[in-house]
């Protein structure tokens, strides 16, 4: 992995997801929100968890974006327009900012470069999955279950 | 030049802050809600990176902790847009400030 | 005998070499760059494939243009195209020149940008997804260690491009077909998925080329292991299949580009070149769907007999992959078109407990030994759900015979 390709690729997500926060029209956020889980994508991909890169596809763009946008179609009293980003809210997010990077250019133990490490296949997360995170995997499969139903209960129109 | 693990970390820090901001400065509810999910996609390349440049366990605990939590947003974003139809059928609006009834 | 007689008559070397003449080819192209730095040799190599698989595919995608009106009209019981070139095969061009020089039209009032990204994106996804299957020995263009997840991922996006091309023509039809095709493609994404459950589980493995060695010999000497001629591979392929064709939108499933119903659906503001991508995004999505069903249980570039295997891979992958496209024409032909809500019923209440139902099936086969004990206890699995969801789904009511009323 290279410095320029990481920064190439953060650069895109970061611009992407910018765009998302201050863009005024609905459905160019969405789908410039889309193109930053692109880019997340890309850099898992470059740190060597490619499993993760493409669930985070399959999941977020297949799935989540595609209920956002269904969402905002079903709400919609005029899509469009929505007011500027409101100054509180920008200074907030840039002194958090600042304050994660200075925290995070002051430590040293961080600064260090990849090691050389053994690949992740598919195979060790799936024996992973199966022995040593077995139960989470049970309670997130129930977690699912208990969250699709009460969601599809809070959306259904009672018979009348 | 190979890229350190502070690269990551500002990256992850940055697009963290973005959510911030979306989810801070905006109105509409699905926004507040887009600006919960990139924090979250920040904090799953924070697991990520620090998996990565760390000291390498058996089950590899940062791609496990990741799509774990990757499944979770998708359940509560899920529930989070159905309750904003929810709500917006109830009130017929999406705007999150006039949503004050319980104040006071 | 015959195989020795066989490999006297075309030495052995010579079908090697044949077999696998496109691998020397690029290595004989990117012996000029030996002096070059390690990324630049990677990115030509990855050129080279991504160029070669553009060539192959889209040519055959023109081809396929032609050849599907001939075999419709010939099922009508008319000649289809044959005034262009020689029995009508240069129509594509004459298609090409006809989609080039049309006047673009952008409705007024529609989202510029999303309008213009839609087709662009629909036909990345497709093509990005032919990147990982296998289409001879060593002739994979892109190998990545979970690949099949990798090609679903890649399909999950097409759903979120269908929308932009509804959405951004600011047009009730679109909007109407963009969530009829959303609403089938999801559904039918499901059975899509765990109906290649099985064969992952089979081999252990996501990534293509595995899964095509895993179906490499031959029980009996002359039965192959493809994974279609178990009971939970046979059912699986049908069920695959099935959710392929309403994956590509085909009849008898093409519900969002009904003609009658909706003008087209989601393409409805599309002219010229757009309009051309739409169509070629559906083609190459059929492309990479039928190469992955090949790939999956019709053992990829591996050969049915034996004796036939000096015949190249790549020919008997592509020799797959058109009979797989002869069968989507044919049902094209033959079928006519169902309804959205017998669709969904059909995918939520039947496909779905089938296919949960294959990997049951798989994990018995495999379980049981896998040899004849395997294959009948999975075969009583399969017969047992297949007679109760018959039975349950209550068929009886909506295909009573009909009775006619005639005005009095």
């Amino acid at each position: 992995m290279s410095s320029a390709a990481v920064v190439i690729i953060a650069i895109l997500t970061l611009a992407a997801a910018l765009a998302a926060a201050t863009l005024q029209k609905l459905m160019h956020a969405t789908l410039s929100f889309a193109v930053a889980l692109v880019g997340v994508a890309g850099l898992f991909f470059l740190l060597g968890a490619e499993f993760v890169g493409l669930v985070l596809v399959f999941v977020y763009i297949g799935a989540v974006a595609v209920l956002i946008v269904f969402t905002i179609l079903l709400t919609r009293r005029d899509v469009g327009k929505e007011r500027a980003a409101n100054w509180g809210g920008a200074f907030l997010a840039v002194a958090v900012f600042g304050g994660l990077t200075w925290a995070i250019l002051k430590t040293q133990s961080v600064a260090v470069v990849a090691p050389h490490i053994r690949l992740v296949t598919v195979k060790r997360i799936g024996e992973a999955l199966m022995t040593s995170y077995v139960w989470p995997l049970q309670c997130v499969g129930l977690l699912l279950t208990a969250a699709l139903i009460g969601a599809l209960v809070l959306v259904m129109e009672e018979k009348p | 030049m190979t890229p350190t693990l502070q690269l990551f970390l500002v990256i992850s820090a940055a697009l963290f802050s973005i959510g911030l901001l979306a989810a801070l400065s905006r109105r509409h509810a699905i926004f507040i809600l887009i600006g919960i999910e990139m924090m979250l996609a920040a904090a799953n390349l924070n697991f990520v990176a620090f998996w990565r440049f760390g000291p390498q366990t058996q089950p590899p605990i940062g791609v496990m902790i990741a799509i774990f939590s990757i499944a979770i947003a998708a359940a509560e974003a899920a529930v989070g847009l159905a309750l904003v139809i929810a709500v917006y059928r109830h009130y017929r609006t999406t705007n999150v400030d006039h949503l004050n009834q319980l104040k006071g | 005998m015959i195989n020795q007689s066989i490999d006297g008559f075309l030495h052995p070397n010579v079908s090697k070499w044949v077999d696998q003449i496109f691998v020397y080819t690029k290595h004989w192209l990117l012996t000029w760059l030996t002096a070059a730095p390690g990324w630049i040799i990677q990115t030509v190599s990855s050129l080279i494939n991504i160029f070669a698989l553009l060539g192959v595919f889209l040519t055959l995608f023109a081809l396929m243009s032609v050849l599907e009106r001939k075999i419709l009209g010939r099922i009508q019981n008319r000649y289809g195209p044959n005034r262009v070139g020689p029995f009508g095969l240069l129509q594509p061009v004459a298609d090409g020149i006809k989609m080039l020089i049309k006047e673009d039209i952008v409705p007024a009032r529609a989202d510029k940008l999303v309008h213009f990204m839609a087709p662009i994106l629909i036909a990345a996804a497709a093509i990005l997804a032919l990147g990982v299957i296998p289409y001879g020995r060593n002739m994979t263009p892109f190998t990545i260690d979970g690949g099949i997840l990798f090609f679903f991922a890649v399909g999950s996006t097409t759903e979120l491009a269908v929308f932009m091309a509804g959405w951004g023509s600011n047009n009730k039809f679109s909007m109407l077909g963009a969530m009829r095709a959303i609403a089938q493609m999801i559904s039918y994404e499901l059975p899509l998925i765990i109906t290649v459950l099985p064969v992952v589980m089979v081999v252990g493995s996501l990534t293509p080329d595995r899964i095509v060695a895993a179906q490499a010999e031959y029980t009996f000497g002359f039965v192959p292991r493809w994974f279609v001629f178990t009971p939970w591979g046979t059912t699986a392929f049908i069920l695959f299949f099935v959710s392929g064709l309403v994956e590509s939108n085909r009849t008898p499933f093409d519900v969002p580009e009904g003609e009658s119903e909706i003008v087209a659906g989601h393409m409805t503001e599309y002219s010229g070149f757009k309009y051309a991508t739409f169509f070629m995004a559906e083609y190459i999505g059929m492309f990479a769907i039928t190469g992955l069903a090949a790939t999956l249980f019709l053992g990829g570039w591996h050969s049915p007999v034996s004796a036939l295997e000096f015949v190249p891979s790549y020919v008997w992958f592509f020799a797959k992959l058109s009979a797989l496209l002869f069968v989507y024409i044919w049902l094209r032909g033959t079928l006519p078109r169902t309804r959205i809500d017998q669709i969904m019923n059909f995918a939520w209440k039947f496909i779905l407990p089938m296919s949960f139902t294959c990997v049951i099936a798989a994990a018995v086969w495999h379980y049981a030994g896998r040899g004849l004990r395997g294959w009948l206890w999975s075969l009583v699995v399969i017969a047992i759900v297949y007679t109760a969801l018959s039975m349950l789904l209550d068929t009886q009511r909506k295909f009573a015979p009909r009775v006619y009323r005639f005005a009095e």
